[in-house]
């Protein structure tokens, strides 16, 4: 890792009466990271990349890793209110909020309740939308490893694969695992991984700029969620990575930051 | 003692090869139903009730029936209405539910009315035990697993309420809500029909069936694990200020009786060929890892000794052969003469005031089932109540499981009003 991880502050953080970890890095207006439903995936090239330009926030959500639970949430709505309280009390504004397959989804959440928060949303490979073609992968019928092949194109060919999933992985890493499926599952078993009035709240986020990537090759969400999401948001911009799975910003770091940092500008 | 008769009614045919009607080894979620034979199903049906009805002539106290969904190891997708069946086509002995599986149903008042139509029907004959389920069936009614456990304690709150409370009252919980809760069916026992609890793998449940005072049952599994787990619960009713004796504790195990040595030895193989429950020790058939694994299910650090025959590293095939569970007592196949001893054994060490003999399963015939019935009725059953006297082993028919006490009519926790 990169001379730049040591200066990742990993905080426990009294928020929105739950506690939760929190890692941030970097200067600049605040871009707050939402992890998926595997939980905080480590300290990635992507962030050490966005750090440089922006104060990125990158938290554990409540119930993942070894945040808190908090035994009211029942489903994702749930925990984007709670997220929007949590930066409140952190003090964050004019946030640019970026979240990654169900933090994307808990991203879209938050914003469409409260969409002047936002300075700009980026929405990556986001569940939330049920697919009129094709159908989310199950991801509680299938093991962690399992599923983590699928996320990728080619994953022997990600230089990061390994870390997020070792060949071997420790009982730590597993047990963190089955922590975040438990989580997930509390949150969207049924309708597995989509509400059914997301799409109709959308148009809320006429005015906030959202950026929408897609792997051309994800068999996680299929691209039609992608192009629901983007029809349903004004002005919204879908763009597709070619040759790339669920998981663009561990496959390719270099370009996904650069989509992503060309947008924020 | 109450002595009860079970198999889990795999869909299988008299012909069956190594994997029964299907011909194909059963992983669960793989096996499509397109291969499903109506005819078959529907002479399997009559043919395991047939068999309930001669296990009662036989003279066994208890008729025990499951439920697994989606799975052509176990039939009974809709225990209850077998259990309907029988509660009218069968006269004396209990009809044992091991169990509905609360957590799977989004209306529990559903259950609350079935179960007190099957205690009328059968006038008071009904035994409801409560399952949480394995992965397959929150997956096949889309039952939330993360909240199993919560939904299972409360669906058995509600019911209880809804059995022993005058209505109409409001029920408004995390899980469940009803605003008119006034079935009109009463349970025919009062206050309500015995409950157990069967289980292999949760700590939780069974320090839970302590704590309610409830029969846990042991399904299957290797003895000093079995005893092992039964002391979790026998510490915790102490912690409650009780003692639990037999009859708080229930076993089943694989028991085929036969005419020779050389045929039980035979039929008894069977048990592990077939489309027979791959949770349970010992069985034949691959688990799907990612259903053992679906998340929280149950508790990943607080489960019993026993979990780790039933459900820990499988994905393999028979995890123990058929010789190591003879060794083992956890199946015990013989002539009645060479049978009894062993059963005597294990009655000793585990001293259970409830047996459940598990039969006629895996790849065996209805003549096969028949045949053990008959040496049951005939010596095997007279033999295991003498057993049962001789050890002090009582069942929760005898001595309450919540007090300790003899069962007589001025002193029963459930009371059968008199049939005309």
């Amino acid at each position: 890792m990169s001379q730049q991880t040591e200066k990742v502050t990993t905080n426990k953080l009294d928020v929105a009466g739950t506690s939760i970890t929190m890692r941030s890095s970097g200067e600049g207006q605040p871009l707050l990271v939402l992890h998926g439903e595997l939980g905080f995936p480590g300290w990635m090239k992507y962030h050490n990349i966005l750090s440089n330009e922006y104060k990125v926030y990158a938290p554990s959500h409540p119930g993942f890793d070894d945040s808190d639970r908090v035994d009211w949430m029942m489903e994702i709505r749930d925990l984007a209110g709670w997220y929007l309280e949590a930066i409140d009390d952190i003090g964050l504004d004019d946030i640019n909020l970026v979240g990654f397959s169900l933090g994307g989804w808990i991203a879209a959440e938050m914003a469409v309740m409260d969409p002047d928060k936002f300075r700009k949303l980026v929405l990556v490979a986001p569940t939330g939308i049920k697919p009129e073609k094709g159908e989310i992968y199950d991801i509680f019928l299938n093991l962690p490893a399992d599923y983590l092949k699928e996320a990728f194109n080619q994953s022997t060919s990600a230089e990061e694969y390994q870390s997020i999933c070792p060949d071997e992985p420790s009982p730590e890493k597993s047990e963190l695992w089955e922590v975040a499926r438990e989580q997930s599952c509390k949150l969207a078993w049924k309708p597995y991984m989509y509400n059914q009035t997301l799409n109709h709240l959308l148009h809320r986020l006429k005015s906030l700029e959202t950026f929408i990537i897609w792997g051309s090759e994800d068999n996680i969400v299929p691209i039609d969620s992608g192009r629901i999401y983007s029809e349903s948001i004004p002005g919204s911009v879908l763009d597709v990575m070619k040759g790339l799975g669920h998981r663009p910003e561990i496959e390719d770091p270099a370009e996904f930051t650069t989509r992503v940092l060309k947008f924020l500008k | 003692m109450l002595i009860g008769h079970f198999t889990e009614r795999p869909y299988q045919d008299p012909e069956s090869g190594y994997f029964g009607a299907t011909g194909l080894p059963i992983k669960d979620l793989d096996l499509s139903n397109d291969i499903y034979d109506p005819v078959i199903g529907s002479k399997l049906y009559n043919r395991y009730l047939d068999e309930k009805i001669y296990a009662e002539e036989m003279g066994f106290d208890a008729l025990m029936l499951n439920e697994h969904h989606s799975t052509p190891f176990c039939m009974g997708g809709a225990m209850n209405v077998e259990a309907s069946i029988l509660a009218r086509i069968t006269n004396k002995a209990k009809i044992v539910l091991l169990g509905n599986i609360l957590p799977i149903w989004d209306d529990p008042l559903w259950l609350v009315e079935q179960l007190a139509m099957i205690d009328m029907i059968s006038k008071g004959r009904l035994v409801s035990g409560w399952v949480r389920g394995t992965g397959r069936e929150s997956v096949a009614h889309n039952a939330p697993p993360a909240y199993n456990w919560e939904r299972f304690q409360e669906a058995h709150d509600f019911i209880v309420k809804a059995w022993t409370e005058p209505g109409p009252f409001r029920w408004e919980g995390k899980h469940y809500q009803y605003r008119y809760v006034n079935p009109w069916v009463r349970p025919y026992q009062k206050p309500h029909p015995q409950i157990m609890l069967p289980g292999v793998v949760s700590k939780d449940s069974v320090m839970w069936a302590a704590r309610q005072r409830i029969p846990y049952v042991m399904l299957a599994n290797q003895l000093e694990p079995t005893r092992q787990s039964f002391q979790i619960y026998k510490d915790t009713a102490k912690e409650e200020g009780y003692e639990a004796g037999s009859q708080n504790f229930g076993y089943l195990w694989k028991v085929h009786v036969d005419e020779t040595e050389e045929l039980a030895d035979e039929v008894a193989r069977k048990f592990v060929q077939g489309p027979s429950n791959p949770f349970l020790a010992g069985n034949e058939g691959t688990a799907n890892p990612a259903l053992l694994k679906l998340p929280g299910l149950t508790s990943r650090s607080r489960v019993l000794p026993t979990q780790q025959a039933a459900t820990a590293n499988r994905g393999g095939q028979l995890s123990r052969s058929y010789e190591e569970q003879v060794e083992d007592y956890t199946i015990i196949a013989g002539t009645p003469k060479t049978v009894i001893p062993k059963i005597r054994h294990v009655l000793e060490y585990l001293r259970p005031g409830s047996v459940f003999f598990w039969d006629g399963d895996g790849a065996m015939t209805h003549d096969d089932q028949m045949r053990s019935l008959r040496l049951m009725g005939e010596e095997v059953i007279p033999a295991v109540r003498e057993i049962a006297d001789e050890l002090g082993l009582k069942s929760p028919f005898e001595v309450s499981p919540s007090t300790g006490e003899p069962i007589n009519q001025s002193t029963s926790d459930i009371v059968v009003p008199a049939a005309d």
